[in-house]
């Protein structure tokens, strides 16, 4: 590499890093509660399931949306999603077809007596607070696409640090930290050594951040194309006066797809479904295949099977980011390796701005200038 | 330790894209299935985890 070559991809790294890293520090430290939402949410919320016989039977999934609409009178159904392990279903409802998040009602009901467990209305606890800042810090989609912007400078910084910590470690052996010198070069060693060894979670945490932050988006598109051309027949058609049963809804599409079974049903008019249909969202019966989901489409006038088909590329890709992103898929041991990777990721963020800092001062009494990021570059590709 | 002669990209990034690897393999794997396929994705997750602390202990006071 030429000399100036390392100095056009050292400006990359500084400017990148500069304009993302206030945004990625909040971004670590609200993700940090965020990991362990599980764990922090079960302290506070107890299990609060009645014991019954095992073998009682369930009510019909059409009597817990009745038992949620009694709650909220002059609501309508908006989603219905199964809980894992137990007999409950979570109904959604609002004032609208798509109203915007905070005036959802989310009702855990018990399908054995279609009683309402609890509320999960949480929007202003300290969970909540945290998601709303890691998610769009407030300000709705426009936060969520800075914040995906943000994202994306990041992996050009990471991306430009990788290219530059070449010359650096020309004359230095693996993960080499010069503690005994100056306070810069300890932090700048250290800098180099964290980054390169985070290299591959801090890519895929970010990338995958940023696919998260395209949901809106992307659904609006699946929606206009894929989800048109199966609905082509039924175009124009309003949202039903009288809607079908959704309990047989979902019969209807898990006899239509075999070994599947149902994560969620979108009611007719929502984001994730057609005006005129139950969307029953399915998902494959092993741990691989479960993270993949294929919309069924049911008339939810006449409760006939309309069509299924598997998500394009960009839907999977979307659903596989999620986990990869959030580190809720191994268990408690990866959450704990998420925790400590984002801490090392914070301590990268901090050392880089201590760098610019220090830089900045050294450059000023030309004392310090020796190690400054360019100087040590430069020295470096000689 | 600082080797005298200037190290070959090779060198210098042979180290980190075996890091890479296994992180990699680490994240996928624990997709694929529960159960001893995610005490493989701990095990290969903790690779970076502990060669940053293994730097940290060998450091140059």
């Amino acid at each position: 590499m030429t000399n100036r070559t390392i100095r056009i991809w050292t400006l990359i790294h500084k400017w990148t890093s500069l304009i993302c890293t206030v945004f990625m520090l909040l971004l670590c430290l609200t993700g940090l509660p965020l990991i362990f939402h599980d764990e922090i949410e079960a302290l506070t919320e107890e299990d609060n399931l009645p014991p019954m016989p095992a073998d009682t039977p369930l009510k019909s999934l059409d009597d817990a949306v009745a038992s949620a609409l009694a709650t909220y009178p002059g609501e309508r159904p908006l989603f219905l999603s199964f809980d894992v392990d137990r007999p409950v279903v979570n109904v959604t409802t609002g004032p609208g077809a798509r109203p915007p998040v905070s005036q959802m009602h989310i009702s855990a009901i018990d399908l054995r007596t279609t009683r309402i467990l609890a509320d999960l209305n949480d929007d202003q606890g300290f969970m909540h607070v945290m998601l709303r800042l890691h998610v769009d810090m407030f300000a709705g989609l426009p936060g969520e696409l800075f914040l995906g912007f943000m994202g994306f400078l990041l992996f050009l910084a990471t991306l430009s640090g990788v290219v530059i910590y070449a010359p650096f470690m020309r004359k230095l052996s693996f993960g080499t930290v010069r503690a005994g010198r100056s306070r810069r070069l300890k932090w700048l060693d250290l800098h180099n050594m964290l980054g390169i060894v985070t290299l591959m979670w801090v890519v895929v945490v970010g990338l995958t951040g940023v696919i998260n932050t395209l949901s809106v988006p992307l659904v609006a598109y699946w929606r206009a194309n894929e989800l048109a051309a199966m609905i082509a027949p039924y175009q124009g058609k309003p949202v039903p006066e009288r809607l079908a049963s959704v309990d047989a809804a979902v019969r209807t599409a898990m006899e239509a797809a075999p070994g599947m079974r149902p994560q969620f049903v979108a009611f007719p008019g929502v984001r994730f479904s057609s005006n005129h249909h139950y969307a029953v969202w399915l998902k494959g019966a092993t741990p691989a295949t479960s993270r993949i989901l294929t919309p069924a489409l049911i008339d939810a006038e006449t409760g006939a099977f309309t069509d299924m088909r598997s998500m394009p590329w960009y839907m999977l890709a979307l659903r596989l980011s999620q986990p990869l992103h959030f580190g809720d898929y191994g268990g408690l041991p990866m959450k704990i390796l998420w925790a400590v990777l984002d801490v090392l990721t914070i301590v990268i963020l901090g050392s880089g701005l201590y760098l610019w800092v220090a830089r900045r001062r050294g450059a000023q009494d030309q004392a310090g200038a020796a190690h400054s990021l360019r100087a040590v570059a430069g020295e470096a590709a000689e | 330790m600082k080797p005298r002669t200037r190290r070959p990209l090779m060198a210098i990034f042979a180290i980190p894209t075996a890091i890479a690897l296994v992180t990699t393999a680490g994240l996928v794997t624990a997709l694929l299935d529960d159960g001893l396929v995610d005490a493989v994705s701990w095990a290969a997750l903790s690779v970076p985890v502990l060669a940053a602390a293994w730097c940290w202990r060998r450091r140059e006071r």
